[in-house]
C-alpha cells in the first residue's frame, strides 16, 4: 500500500494482454486460408516472454490493494504459463487435422491465461471474480470451438450453463461476505475476522458459497458432474488445456483465500474441505472403473487428483500448501503428457478415444506405450515417478496434522486407482495389437516425450520444485 | 601331510564331480558315459580313501584339518569348509566309498532294463555318497549339517526316483518330512552348542567341554543340565536319520526306491549318520549320563521292536529294512553304554552284510521281475546259486553265528551292555532276545526264498542268475561279511583300539566298559551266541521241518500277529495323533481363514468397489438439470454442515 499505483507490478499481465490484442489484429489481416502456425508461434513467444517477466517481477501490493505480486502468485503463474504454452503447441497439429485451426484458438487460450494470472494475483474478491470470469468465458468458447460437431457444442453449452450457475453462487457469496464484513479486500477481511467476536451466520454462508464456486472450477465432488461430459465432448486440444492451467489457478485462489482472509476460521472450514476432499477422492476412484473412453477416464482421474491435492488445503498448514503446490506441478506435467499421447491416437485421419483402441500399443508404437505407461504409473502414485512425490507430501502433511482419516482414505482410493491405471497398461502391453496409428506430428511426440522424461526423472528436480513451493507456501503464512 | 590332505579331499570330492557331470551333462554325454564317469570317480575315491586311511594310521598323528575355503565369517560366528581327518572320519569315508562303489557297479546291471535314461540315477547316487562323505568328514557342526541335509535331499530324490509311482512319491515325502522333524531338534541342538561354547568347530567345542560341565538351563521351573539337553537334542536328530523308535516310520516305506538305493541308505549312507554323530560327539555325550541313558533305552527298545516286526513281514525288502532298524538299535545301545567303538565296529560290519543282503534281495527281485513277496518265492537256490551263497553269508553274519562278521560286533555290544550295568541290563536282556529273533527272521527269509518248493512255479521257472556286474559286488561283499569281523576286531574294539582310534573317540574317566569287556564270565559271553543258534534252530523247525507251524501259530495268537504285522500300529497312531489333526487344522485354515477371511475380504472389497462405481456412474445421466440439482444439494449440505457443526 506504499505506492498506490504501481504499474510495474502487473507488467506480465499487461504485456500478455497486449500481445493477445496484437495477435488478434495480425490474425484478422492474415489470408483466409493461412494455417494457425503464425499466431500459435506468436502466442508461444508471448507466453515465454511473460514467463521471463514473471520471474523478474517485483513483489508488492498495488492498484489500491486489488493486486498482489508475491512468490506464491509467481509459482502459480509459472505453472499456468507452462501449461498454456504446452497446450498451444499441442493444439497446432490436432486443430490442423480436425480442420479447426482458426487463429482465435491461441488468442483465447492467451486471454484465459491472463485471467488465470489475475486470479493468482488477486488481493480483492472483485479481482478474483473478474479473473475467474475472464478465464472461464474464454474456456466456454474453446469448448465449443469445433462448432460443427454436436458433442463440442453440447460440451460448451453444458459448461457455460453450469459455469454460470457457479459464477452466480460465487458472486452471491462475495456479496454476502461484503455485506457482513464491509470490505472485499483480503487484508481488511482478515482483520475483520481476526477479532474474537462471533462470526455472523451470513458471512459463514458467504464463505461456503465462495468455496462452492471455486470447487466447481476444481471439479470437486459433488460439483464435478460437468467434468466427464465436457472433457469428452470438447476437442482434445481444449481438454488438454482445461485439465491443466485453470485447475492450477483455481487451486491457487482457493489456497490464497482460505489461508489468507479466512485463515482465522480455519478450524471451521477445514471440515468442509475435508468432506469435499473425501467425496472427491472416492468418487474419482470409483467412477473411473467402468469407463471405456480414455478422455472420460482422464476426467475422473483428474477429479481424483483434485481430491488428493485438496488434502493439502484441508490440512491448512505450510507443509500442506507446499504439498498441494508440488502435487499440482506434477499433475500439470502428467496431464499435458497424457493428452499429448491421446492426441497421437488417430487412425485413418479420425481421432480415437476408446481405451480398447490402445490394444497392443507396445508392439505397434513401443515408445508411445512406454510414455503412456510412465504417466499411468505416475498417476497411480508408483515411485520413482513424479506422482508418487506429490501424493507422499500431501499424505505426510495430513498425517503430521493428525488428519488420519484423510490419509487413510487417500491411500485406499489410490489403491483403487491402481486398478484403472494399470488396466490401461495391461491393454497396451498384453492385449492383441490393433492396427497401427497414423504417423504422429513432431511437436506432439516431443511434448509427450518431454513430459514423460520430467515425470520419470522428477526425482532430479524434486529439490528445486519443493524449494519453490516452500517459498510460495511461506508467503501465505507470513 | 599335503599328500594326505589331497588324498582325503579327492576321496570326498570325487563323487561330487561325478554327480555334477552325470547330473548336468548326462543327457549330453549319454548313459554309458555317465555310468563310466561316476563309477570311475567312485573307484578313485575308494582308492584315495583307503590310501588316506593307511597313510594316516602309519603317521599315527591325531586329527588333521584339511582347509578347503572359508564359508561364514559373521561377527562371532565362524564356519569354514574344512575337512577333518582322523580315524573316525577316515574309516567312515573308506567304508562309504567302498560300499558305494560296489553299489554303483551293481546298479549298472540292476537298472539295465529301465526305459528312461539312468544318468540321473547315477548322479543321485554319487550326490548321495558325496553328501554322506561331507557329513562324516566335516570339521564343524554346520558343515556336518550341510552334509546332513544333503543326505536328506538325495534320499528324497532317490526314494522318489520312480516318480511316476504315487507310492514312491509318498514315501519320499514321508522320509523327507520325518527327517525334517528330527532336523529341527538337531538344529536347536547345534544352536545351543553355539550358545554354550561360542563356536561350532569340533576342536574348540571338545576343548571347552570340561569347563562348561556344570552349566544349566532354567526351564519351566526346573534346572536342566545344558549337556543333557544338548545331548538329547542331538540324539533326536540322530534318531531321525537313523530311524530309531518314534522316528523310524520312514525307513520301511523308503523301500519304494530301487533296491540299490535301499542298499545305499541302509548300509553306507543315511542311517549310519546318526550313529556316527553319537561317536563324533562322544566327548560331549560322556558328560551327559542322562542323555546316554535315553540313547541306550531308545536304542534297545528299537532293537527289540524292529526285530519283532521283521519277524512277520511278507516282503523281502521290508524284512531286511526292519532288520536294519533293529541293528541300528544295537549301535545306539552301544553308544548309550559308552562303547562308541563297538557301535562303530557294528556299523562297519553291518554295512558289509546289510549291503550284501540288500543287493542279494535285489538280485532275487531282479530275477523274479519285481516280485517282492517271499510267500510267492521258494526253491530258488538252484536257479540263483551265487545269490543263494551270498544270502547264506549275509544271514550267518547278521544272525551272529561265529566266526562271521556280525558275531564279533554284536557280541561286543551285548557284552558292553552287561558290563555297563544299570539300564545296560535292560539292554542286555533285549539284546539277547533280539539275537534269537535276528537269527530266526534271517533264516526265515533264507528258507522262504530259496528252499522248499516254488510256491508260484511260473515265476520260478523264468528266474535266472543275475549278470556279472551284479554278482561281482555280491561276491566281494560276501567275503567281507565272512572275514570283516575277525579282521577288524583288534582295531575297533580289541587290544589295538587305543592306537587305532588315537583319540578320535572319547571315553570318560569313569567309563571302563571297553576295558572290562574281556573280564566277563565266559558263560555270559556265550549267551548271545546260544540265542543265535536257538534262533537258527527255530527257523529250521518252522520253515523247513514243519512249514505249517507258523500259520497255526499266527492263527492261535492272531491279535499279537496282527500287532506285529501292522508294525505296532505306529503309522496308524501317528496318523491319528499328527496327520489327522494337522489336516483338520489345515482344512480350517484353508477354507475358513484363507478362503473365508483373506480371500473373502478381498473379493468382498472388490465387489463393494464395483458396486459403488456402478451406483456412482448411474447418476451421471448427461442432463444439465440433474447436474445443477446435484450442485445445489451439495451446496445445501455444505452450508448445513458448516452452520451446525462448524
Amino acid at each position: 500500500m506504499t505506492v498506490p499505483f504501481n504499474w510495474s507490478l502487473a507488467l506480465p499481465e499487461i504485456v500478455l494482454s497486449v500481445c493477445g490484442l496484437l495477435i488478434l489484429v495480425i490474425g484478422v489481416f492474415q489470408r483466409k486460408n493461412a494455417s494457425g502456425l503464425l499466431c500459435t508461434g506468436l502466442a508461444v513467444a508471448a507466453f515465454v516472454a511473460t514467463a521471463v517477466l514473471v520471474l523478474g517481477a517485483p513483489s508488492g501490493v498495488g492498484y489500491r490493494g486489488t493486486f498482489v505480486s508475491d512468490d506464491f502468485a509467481r509459482f502459480a503463474k509459472l505453472l499456468a504459463l507452462t501449461g498454456a504454452a504446452l497446450s498451444v503447441i499441442l493444439s497446432l497439429d490436432y486443430n490442423g487435422r480436425q480442420k479447426v485451426d482458426r487463429f482465435e484458438f491461441p488468442v483465447l487460450i492467451l486471454f484465459s491465461t491472463v485471467g488465470t494470472m489475475l486470479m493468482a494475483s488477486s488481493e480483492n474478491l472483485m479481482t478474483l471474480y473478474v479473473g475467474l470470469e475472464l478465464q472461464s468465458l474464454a474456456i466456454y468458447i474453446l469448448c465449443a470451438f469445433a462448432r460443427d460437431e454436436v458433442t463440442s457444442s453440447e460440451a460448451g453449452l453444458k459448461y457455460f450453463v453450469l459455469g454460470s450457475l457457479a459464477s452466480g453462487l460465487l458472486l452471491y457469496g462475495i456479496s454476502l461476505v461484503y455485506g457482513f464484513a464491509g470490505t472485499m479486500e483480503y487484508g481488511g477481511l482478515r482483520a475483520a475476522l481476526s477479532d474474537n467476536a462471533p462470526v455472523p451466520a451470513g458471512l459463514v454462508i458467504g464463505i461456503v458459497f465462495v468455496f462452492v464456486g471455486l470447487a466447481f472450477k476444481l471439479s470437486a465432488a459433488p460439483f464435478h458432474m460437468w467434468t466427464p461430459d465436457v472433457y469428452q465432448g470438447a476437442p482434445t486440444s481444449v481438454t488438454a488445456f482445461m485439465a491443466g492451467a485453470p485447475k492450477v489457478a483455481a487451486f491457487a485462489l482457493l489456497l490464497r483465500i482460505m489461508a489468507g482472509p479466512f485463515g482465522h476460521l480455519a478450524p471451521q472450514w477445514q471440515m468442509l474441505v475435508e468432506l469435499v476432499a473425501i467425496c472427491t477422492m472416492i468418487l474419482g476412484a470409483l467412477a473411473a472403473i467402468p469407463q471405456t473412453n480414455i478422455k472420460r477416464l482422464m476426467a475422473y482421474s483428474s477429479i481424483g487428483h483434485m481430491g488428493y491435492a485438496m488434502i493439502g488445503v484441508a490440512v491448512g498448514t505450510e507443509a500442506g500448501v507446499r504439498g498441494t503446490l508440488v502435487y499440482l506441478a506434477t499433475y500439470l506435467f502428467m496431464t499435458v503428457g497424457v493428452f499429448a499421447c491421446i492426441m497421437a491416437m488417430r487412425r485413418n485421419g479420425r481421432p480415437l478415444d476408446r481405451i480398447s483402441d490402445l490394444s497392443g500399443l507396445s508392439r505397434t508404437h513401443p515408445l508411445l506405450a512406454l510414455t503412456m505407461g510412465i504417466f499411468m504409473f505416475s498417476m497411480a502414485g508408483v515411485p520413482p515417478f513424479s506422482g508418487f512425490f506429490g501424493k507422499l507430501m500431501v499424505f505426510a502433511a495430513a498425517v503430521q496434522s493428525g488428519l488420519w482419516t484423510l490419509a487413510v482414505i487417500g491411500v485406499v482410493t489410490s489403491m483403487i486407482g491402481l486398478y484403472y491405471y494399470w488396466r490401461v497398461v495391461k491393454v497396451m502391453y498384453f492385449d492383441a495389437p490393433e492396427p497401427a496409428f497414423d504417423r504422429g506430428a513432431r511437436p506432439v511426440g516431443a511434448v509427450a516425450g518431454a513430459m514423460g522424461l520430467v515425470t520419470a526423472l522428477f526425482l532430479l528436480v524434486l529439490g528445486p520444485v519443493t524449494g519453490a513451493a516452500q517459498a510460495a507456501a511461506a508467503v501465505l503464512f507470513r | 601331510m599335503l599328500s594326505l590332505g589331497l588324498l582325503f579331499g579327492t576321496a570326498v570330492f570325487a563323487p561330487l564331480l561325478g554327480a555334477i557331470i552325470a547330473g548336468l551333462f548326462g543327457r549330453v554325454i549319454g548313459d554309458a558315459a555317465s555310468r563310466i564317469v561316476t563309477i570311475a570317480l567312485m573307484v578313485l575315491a575308494s582308492v584315495c580313501a583307503v590310501a588316506a586311511l593307511a597313510t594316516g594310521l602309519d603317521s599315527g598323528s591325531q586329527a588333521i584339518a584339511v582347509p578347503v575355503s572359508t564359508w561364514v565369517q559373521a561377527g562371532g560366528f565362524h564356519a569354514s569348509w574344512q575337512l577333518r581327518f582322523d580315524t573316525l572320519s577316515a574309516s567312515m569315508v573308506t567304508m562309504v566309498t567302498v560300499i558305494s562303489t560296489l553299489i554303483h557297479l551293481y546298479s549298472v546291471g540292476y537298472m539295465a532294463h529301465e526305459k528312461t535314461p539312468v544318468s540321473r540315477f547315477f548322479a543321485y547316487l554319487s550326490l548321495f555318497s558325496f553328501a554322506m562323505l561331507m557329513l562324516v568328514s566335516s570339521d564343524n557342526l554346520i558343515q556336518l549339517f550341510f552334509g546332513w541335509e544333503g543326505v536328506g535331499l538325495a534320499s528324497y530324490l532317490l526314494i522318489g526316483y520312480w516318480f511316476d509311482r504315487p507310492s514312491a512319491n509318498a514315501a519320499a515325502v514321508k522320509a523327507f518330512v520325518v527327517n525334517r522333524v528330527a532336523d529341527l531338534f538337531f538344529m536347536v541342538g547345534i544352536a545351543l552348542v553355539f550358545l554354550q561354547f561360542g563356536t561350532v568347530a569340533y576342536d574348540n567345542i571338545f576343548a571347552l567341554v570340561p569347563a562348561h560341565a556344570s552349566s544349566v538351563y532354567h526351564l519351566f521351573g526346573s534346572d536342566l543340565r545344558a549337556y543333557e539337553v544338548i545331548g538329547v537334542l542331538l540324539f533326536i536328530g540322530a534318531a531321525g536319520k537313523s530311524a530309531q523308535l518314534f522316528l523310524h516310520t520312514w525307513l520301511p516305506d523308503a523301500m519304494e526306491g530301487p533296491t540299490p538305493v535301499s542298499a545305499l541308505i541302509h548300509a553306507a549312507t543315511m542311517v549310519t549318520a546318526g550313529v556316527f554323530l553319537m561317536a563324533r560327539m562322544s566327548p560331549l555325550l560322556e558328560y551327559a549320563p542322562v542323555a546316554k541313558d535315553v540313547v541306550l533305552f531308545i536304542g534297545a527298545t528299537t532293537c527289540f521292536f524292529a526285530a519283532t516286526v521283521g519277524l512277520v513281514q511278507p516282503d523281502i525288502k521290508r524284512t531286511i529294512a526292519y532288520s536294519t532298524c533293529s541293528q541300528l538299535g544295537y549301535m545306539f545301545m552301544a553308544a548309550g553304554c559308552g562303547v562308541y567303538q563297538a557301535a562303530m565296529f557294528h556299523l562297519t560290519t553291518h554295512a558289509c552284510f546289510k549291503a550284501l543282503l540288500f543287493l542279494s534281495a535285489g538280485s532275487v527281485i531282479h530275477a523274479l521281475h519285481g516280485e517282492q513277496d517271499m510267500f510267492r518265492m521258494g526253491g530258488l537256490w538252484r536257479k540263483l546259486p551265487v545269490t543263494y551263497a551270498a544270502v547264506w553269508a549275509g544271514a550267518l553274519a547278521l544272525g551272529g553265528i561265529p566266526p562271521f562278521a556280525g558275531w564279533w560286533s554284536k557280541d561286543a555290544i551285548i557284552d558292553g551292555a552287561f558290563v555297563a550295568g544299570g539300564l545296560g541290563l535292560y539292554g542286555w536282556v533285549l539284546g539277547v532276545a533280539v539275537a534269537f529273533l535276528t537269527a530266526l527272521y534271517s533264516w526265515r527269509m533264507l528258507f522262504l526264498v530259496f528252499h522248499g518248493r516254488p510256491r508260484v512255479p511260473e515265476l520260478a521257472d523264468h528266474a535266472h542268475e543275475s549278470p556279472f556286474v551284479m554278482t561281482l559286488p555280491l561276491v566281494i561283499l560276501g567275503i567281507a561279511a565272512v572275514v570283516a569281523g575277525w579282521l577288524l576286531y583288534p582295531y575297533y574294539v580289541g587290544e589295538r583300539q587305543a592306537a587305532y582310534w588315537n583319540g578320535a573317540i572319547f571315553n570318560g574317566a569313569e567309563n571302563h566298559v571297553l576295558a572290562n569287556l574281556d573280564q566277563l564270565p565266559a558263560l555270559i559271553t556265550l549267551v548271545p551266541t546260544i540265542a543265535a543258534f536257538l534262533g537258527l534252530g527255530a527257523a529250521v523247525v518252522f520253515y523247513v521241518l514243519k512249514p505249517e507251524l507258523p500259520g497255526r501259530l499266527a492263527a492261535s495268537m492272531r491279535p499279537l500277529y496282527l500287532f506285529l504285522l501292522n508294525k505296532w500300529y505306529f503309522d496308524e497312531l501317528y496318523d491319528l495323533i499328527f496327520v489327522r489333526p494337522y489336516r483338520a487344522l489345515a482344512r480350517v485354515l484353508w477354507h475358513g481363514a484363507d478362503e473365508g477371511i483373506v480371500d473373502g475380504s478381498a473379493t468382498g472389497l472388490a465387489r463393494l468397489t464395483a458396486g459403488g462405481s456402478a451406483q456412482i456412474v448411474r447418476i451421471q445421466t448427461g442432463s444439465i438439470a440433474v447436474y445443477a440439482f446435484t450442485m445445489l444439494i451439495g451446496l445445501l449440505a455444505l452450508c448445513s454442515v458448516f452452520l451446525f457443526f462448524g
